[in-house]
């Protein structure tokens, strides 16, 4: 197996963003409703709710769910 | 209607079983069906028959999961969002059936030199080389086997439940475990004298 360039890439991008405390996806979950209304409601994120925008930067599956949840939501609204 | 029902509401019917209980279920299932269309809508491998059994799972797991309901969202904005993570835990299921872990880490214990393809500057490839050196050197004799493999088919793109299922594991454990491997790495690219802004560098960022 050899590491792409995107792959090395992509590594550094979590390195850059790892934290000694982060979210699991089950932590993520929890918070995700709330921060998907905050989202939605162009208001600024709250410090309770730091955490997951950060999960979200590094975990592909939690951002794709999330970002299914905003569809939902807007879908609902219209 | 369901749309007239406040948070509280939603729980108390849900937890009261009877009548009121079965009609909540009905306007839930309904909700839950409508939300899931739109971002679903086009998605290969995802029909009517999909959507009805993640439906009926994620009512299931609602009922089972009242209690860890806070009230911080809507009640129907947080049943969604577990609706929505069962559909794609069952939908990366079906993409990455017939994949198995050794053909994403495969020669993971001797990872060759990466080939970057489009020239870079020769100090720039200096860095590069240097640094991806050492992060191979920690990646191979650093990390635990299992942290080894599971970060390695994340970067190959195996999604982390498809890891877990794989490794005997679960998501929730596998971003755990590869969270330690990232921690294990930054602390060893540091402790060689490599800070963030280097590999920032090194990467052209």
């Amino acid at each position: 197996m050899t590491l792409s360039k995107q792959q090395l890439e992509t590594l550094h991008k979590m390195l850059s963003l790892t934290n000694n405390q982060e979210l699991t996806c089950d932590e993520c979950l929890t918070k995700m409703a709330e921060f998907a209304e905050v989202a939605l409601a162009d208001d600024s994120i709250p410090d309770n709710l730091r955490d997951i925008e950060h999960h979200l930067a590094l975990c592909e599956e939690c951002e794709e769910e999330f970002t299914a949840l905003l569809k939902a939501l807007k879908s609902a609204e219209s | 209607m369901w749309v007239n029902r406040t948070n509280d509401i939603w729980v108390q019917d849900l937890r009261t079983g009877g009548a009121a209980q079965d009609k909540a279920l009905t306007d839930l299932r309904g909700l839950l069906i409508s939300g899931l269309h739109k971002p679903f809508r086009g998605t290969a491998g995802i029909d009517h028959a999909f959507m009805e059994d993640v439906v009926q799972e994620a009512l299931v797991k609602v009922l089972k999961s009242l209690d860890q309901y806070e009230g911080r969202s809507r009640f129907t904005t947080w049943a969604t969002s577990i609706a929505i993570r069962l559909a794609y835990t069952e939908l990366r299921r079906r993409r990455w059936k017939d994949v198995s872990l050794d053909e994403m880490i495969e020669n993971a214990g001797n990872i060759p030199k990466c080939d970057f393809g489009q020239a870079v500057g020769p100090e720039q490839e200096v860095q590069q080389k240097a640094l991806i050196e050492k992060m191979y050197q920690v990646i191979n004799q650093g990390l635990t086997d299992k942290q080894r493999d599971a970060l390695l088919a994340e970067l190959k793109g195996m999604p982390q439940e498809e890891i877990g299922r794989r490794m005997g594991s679960s998501r929730n454990a596998i971003y755990k475990l590869t969270h330690d491997a990232r921690r294990r790495l930054k602390d060893e690219l540091e402790a060689s004298g490599y800070t963030l802004t280097d590999v920032h560098a090194a990467f052209g960022g």
